[in-house]
């Protein structure tokens, strides 16, 4: 398209303006305009770029800040930081296990429950669902995503929890195991993690319906042709055509889940222990950074707290780089 | 032929067909209930006090959330004058500028990543940049930071849109010798127009539920207060703090702020839907 507009607005009012039995404008006032145009031209461009660059500027504007911000904690702590046990604003320790564990854990529960359940909905969606359901349906799962992150903590910590605590942890405690010891708080890592799942559901849903549909027909029904049920269909032709995207799905949920913040801090408790079960009060990165930035202590505390807030910048920026590039090459392959 | 072999691949269609479709009847499940639950607890706390009385003092009767409505419609009615502009600008940047340069391909990708970044770390920039540096919170360094998360949104649906555009439209516009920003602002710009607006209308239903960005950017204020220069009560933040408080009363107002906001963010979502559609089809 670009290239066509380079030759357009030139050429053709240099061609009406040799041609005078049509034109009105003597040749001058022609050009004077098409010189006018042309500033203009260049203004918009450079007006355009200047904004889109902004977004760039933004990016790069962040992580310099962080890195400043943060440097008095790594100054002091050095990459002993990030292997730190003890954060304790009291003695004024900073190390960022515990934050850096209880992130990771989350995610971890969200993505063994999310990724079953999405993929059955993504399958229902392009498999089994009536077409007459299938846009209603796809809907409502995009809706649960537009949801925000707040409501999710907030039904989570009201409802959720209180639920959790006196129906389904008594069970899983009475099994003895250490991964679920103490008492039912009904708040914890177990339960951010489970409102995280919720969460990223219709991020991984949708993705996952999007590069099922680029499975061509002609495959699928091939399969069937050879006598294939709809599930060795999904089994044996969706899933191996779409592997990179799925994947790339994938690590898009978890590149939110990693990063939320809100949903997390309402339910998991916020106490800086490395508790090793998974009813337990815990921290993450995002809910440390929620808890405690706005009474934080400038001399170390408020730069250990961008510290933290860096690394979490770093692993979501390679997470969801990663699901970007898998996703695009996933759906790439629908041109074929 | 084993008889068995069709009945075991039979039972395990069967299986696996269920279980897809238990797993969307969880989805819808969640939905509803999530919706039900704060609606039915939410709308009752609705009243005319909770439209036009300020927040209430701990441990005291009665109030409403009119200072965080007002600082929300505030802050978020600025960063939507500040980020649509911006973000079609940029948009067609990407669109019509940049659709093969280096330039415009890292452009893309970082804003594909700006859509998911964790918007905590957003909050902690404009900490930085916009309160340390002045030294107190506002409603101002609010605005800049869901500045920050609605600028994205707003420049991807721009770029896909215009993408949508058949160049044959662009040429024809060439042809009759108008100027490339009049091809982009009055031709191309224009077809999508609908498609843009549901950008910008998605925006706001992101934004007006952050509230990672704005615990340590506007704070939040116990008095009403209209000037942006000044910490700004939010719904977000007070629906946080007041979820997390003691106070049956604090918790009854967090309950309906909430439906509030989801009542906010279901509309927004369905009225952008209603209207790309009618677009697409005109």
């Amino acid at each position: 398209m670009s290239r066509h507009a380079e030759v357009s607005t030139e050429a053709l009012l240099q061609s009406r303006a040799n041609d005078s039995t049509k034109s009105s404008m003597t040749h001058d006032e022609l050009s004077a305009r098409v010189r006018r145009f042309a500033t203009q031209d260049r203004l918009f461009l450079g007006v355009t770029f200047f904004f889109a660059a902004l977004v760039l500027a933004a990016l790069l504007g962040i992580l310099l800040s962080l890195v400043m911000e943060a440097w008095p904690a790594f100054r002091e702590y050095g990459l002993g930081f990030v292997s730190g046990t003890r954060w304790s604003p009291a003695d004024d320790v900073y190390g960022a296990v515990i934050a850096i564990y209880g992130t990771l854990v989350t995610s971890a529960i969200a993505l063994l429950i999310a990724v079953p359940i999405s993929f059955g909905i993504a399958i229902f969606l392009t498999e089994t669902c009536p077409l007459r359901l299938r846009r209603p349906l796809g809907t409502a799962i995009e809706l649960l995503a537009g949801i925000p992150s707040i409501i999710y903590g907030f039904w989570g910590l009201f409802v959720l929890a209180p639920l959790f605590q006196e129906h389904v942890q008594p069970l899983f405690i009475a099994t003895g195991l250490p991964l679920f010891a103490g008492p039912p708080l009904g708040i914890g890592v177990f339960t951010a993690g489970l409102v995280l799942a919720l969460m990223v559901i219709p991020f991984i849903a949708s993705v996952m319906r999007d590069v099922f549909e680029t499975v061509p027909p002609v495959l699928k029904e091939s399969a069937y042709g050879i006598g294939c049920t709809t599930w060795e269909v999904v089994r044996n032709i969706v899933i191996p055509y779409t592997r990179v995207g799925v994947i790339g799905g994938i690590m898009l949920g978890l590149g939110r889940a990693l990063g939320e913040t809100m949903a997390v801090t309402f339910v998991i408790g916020n106490a800086n222990r490395l508790a090793t079960s998974l009813f337990a009060p815990g921290n993450s990165i995002a809910s440390t950074l929620a808890n405690e930035f706005a009474e934080a202590d400038p001399a170390l505390h408020i730069p250990s707290l961008f510290a933290l807030g860096l690394l979490l910048f770093v692993i979501t920026f390679v997470v969801l780089g990663l699901a970007k590039w898998l996703i695009a090459r996933g759906t790439a392959r629908a041109g074929i | 032929m084993n008889k068995g072999i069709y009945r075991r691949r039979k039972a395990m269609n069967a299986l696996g067909l269920a279980l897809s479709g238990l797993s969307m009847a969880m989805g819808l499940a969640a939905l509803t209930w999530i919706l039900w639950t704060l609606f039915y607890n939410g709308l009752g706390a609705f009243s005319l006090d909770f439209f036009l009385k300020s927040t209430p003092a701990p441990g005291t009767e009665g109030g409403g959330l009119a200072n965080a409505i007002v600082g929300s419609l505030m802050m978020v009615g600025f960063t939507t004058l500040i980020s649509t502009p911006i973000g079609i600008l940029a948009g067609i940047y990407l669109a019509e500028f940049g659709s093969r340069s280096r330039f415009g391909s890292i452009t893309r990708f970082v804003t594909d990543i700006m859509l998911s970044a964790p918007s905590i770390v957003i909050g902690l920039f404009v900490y930085a940049v916009a309160v340390a540096t002045v030294k107190h919170f506002s409603g101002w360094a609010g605005s800049l930071a869901l500045c920050l998360i609605a600028v994205p949104v707003v420049v991807r649906t721009t770029e896909n849109m215009l993408n949508l555009v058949p160049g044959s439209l662009r040429e024809a516009a060439f042809a009759l010798g108008a100027p490339r920003w009049k091809v982009s602002l009055a031709i191309t710009l224009r077809a999508v127009r609908g498609g843009v607006i549901t950008g910008v209308l998605l925006a706001v239903a992101r934004i007006i539920g952050e509230t990672a960005p704005l615990l340590f950017t506007a704070l939040n204020n116990q008095f009403f207060n209209a000037d942006m220069a000044k910490p700004m009560a939010n719904l977000p933040v007070v629906i946080y703090n007041f979820a997390m408080s003691p106070y049956e009363n604090w918790q009854q107002l967090a309950w309906g702020g909430a439906a509030l906001i989801a009542l906010i963010v279901l509309a927004i979502n369905v009225a952008a839907r209603v209207l790309f559609r009618e677009k697409v089809q005109a």
